[in-house]
């Protein structure tokens, strides 16, 4: 049964309420994850296992976010994230607005493209 | 867990369920610490007054087991079960509390705790678990246990998940004194 992305947002946003004790109505599709909504790193994990339970998936550890691609110094220089690093982010996270991102690349900043839609887009392409 | 606060692992079904008990004892300081208010009993003998006794009984305060505590106490149970799921190969470590909703039941000197831990998800990264908390009278054995707490909790299979940082090499969270209890228990 497919899901319409109405259905997928409104149960990533109870999975993020329950997960983080956020109210329904901070949980908007252009909130961020860890800014607006709080989250911390062992978030991420309560997130990813409760995902995995509300829509019958499995998250694969780097499938949402690859951590790799921070630490190789051919994606990043001098706190920014390199054209070259950008196409692999582009490649890893499809489902993430990297041109967005593109505009001012700082490492820093790449936590602003982990917003409630990012999650849900995710989710759908999942879903299949 | 570095230090022990469970006395037996009563089931241990791997990557499933754990029950350990914890007994209460007026022996330990601690409880000298932590006071709860005089209250009358009500008809369960409770209210939030030490266990079994008579109704309307009005009670001086009286040490208890604080709730931290009885968190503690199932955070090892759930760490042994998801520990053992992996055969302690992976450093378990308490992550988040998700909830601990207790009923106001007092874990008062004389009584028995009974932690069941749940696995509700468990991958290479961690787990997250389920269960409750009950209390058992053991001058009354036939009567069932009475709900003290539900508890949601997840671990973090540390090596996994803090990349880039230096562990021991060594399991440092489940030490001789967990293996002990494992054995005793009877737990293969």
């Amino acid at each position: 049964m497919s899901l319409s992305d109405q259905d997928v947002f409104a149960k990533v946003q109870e999975v993020l309420e329950e997960a983080l004790g956020v109210d329904e109505d901070e949980v908007t599709p252009h909130a961020t994850i860890g800014e607006d909504l709080g989250a911390e790193s062992i978030d991420y994990l309560d997130i990813s296992f409760r995902l995995e339970k509300a829509f019958g998936i499995k998250i694969g550890e780097s499938e949402m976010f690859d951590p790799s691609i921070l630490s190789d110094p051919k994606f990043v220089q001098d706190g920014k994230v390199t054209d070259a690093g950008l196409t692999a982010l582009r490649a890893k996270m499809p489902h993430a607005d990297i041109d967005a991102f593109a505009q001012d690349p700082e490492v820093d900043k790449l936590g602003d493209v982990f917003t409630v839609a990012m999650v849900c887009k995710f989710i759908k392409s999942k879903l299949g | 867990m570095r230090w022990l606060w469970l006395d037996r692992i009563l089931e241990l079904d791997k990557a499933k369920r754990c029950v350990a008990i914890r007994n209460v004892t007026a022996a330990e300081d601690v409880l000298h610490d932590h006071f709860a208010p005089g209250k009358a009993s009500d008809a369960h003998g409770f209210n939030g007054g030490p266990t079994g006794c008579a109704i309307g009984t009005v009670h001086p305060a009286y040490p208890v087991m604080p709730n931290s505590l009885i968190i503690e106490g199932f955070a090892q149970t759930a760490g042994i079960l998801t520990g053992h799921a992996n055969d302690f190969k992976e450093k378990v470590i308490l992550a988040k509390i998700g909830k601990a909703v207790f009923t106001g039941i007092s874990a008062t000197p004389g009584y028995t705790l009974r932690h069941t831990a749940e696995i509700v998800q468990l991958d290479d990264r961690g787990s997250s678990t389920q269960g409750i908390v009950e209390i058992i009278d053991p001058a009354d054995p036939g009567a069932p246990p009475k709900p003290l707490a539900s508890i949601e909790m997840m671990f973090s299979h540390v090596d996994q998940n803090m990349q880039g940082l230096e562990f021991p090499e060594e399991n440092f969270v489940f030490t001789d004194q967990f293996m002990d209890l494992l054995k005793r228990s009877g737990v293969k």
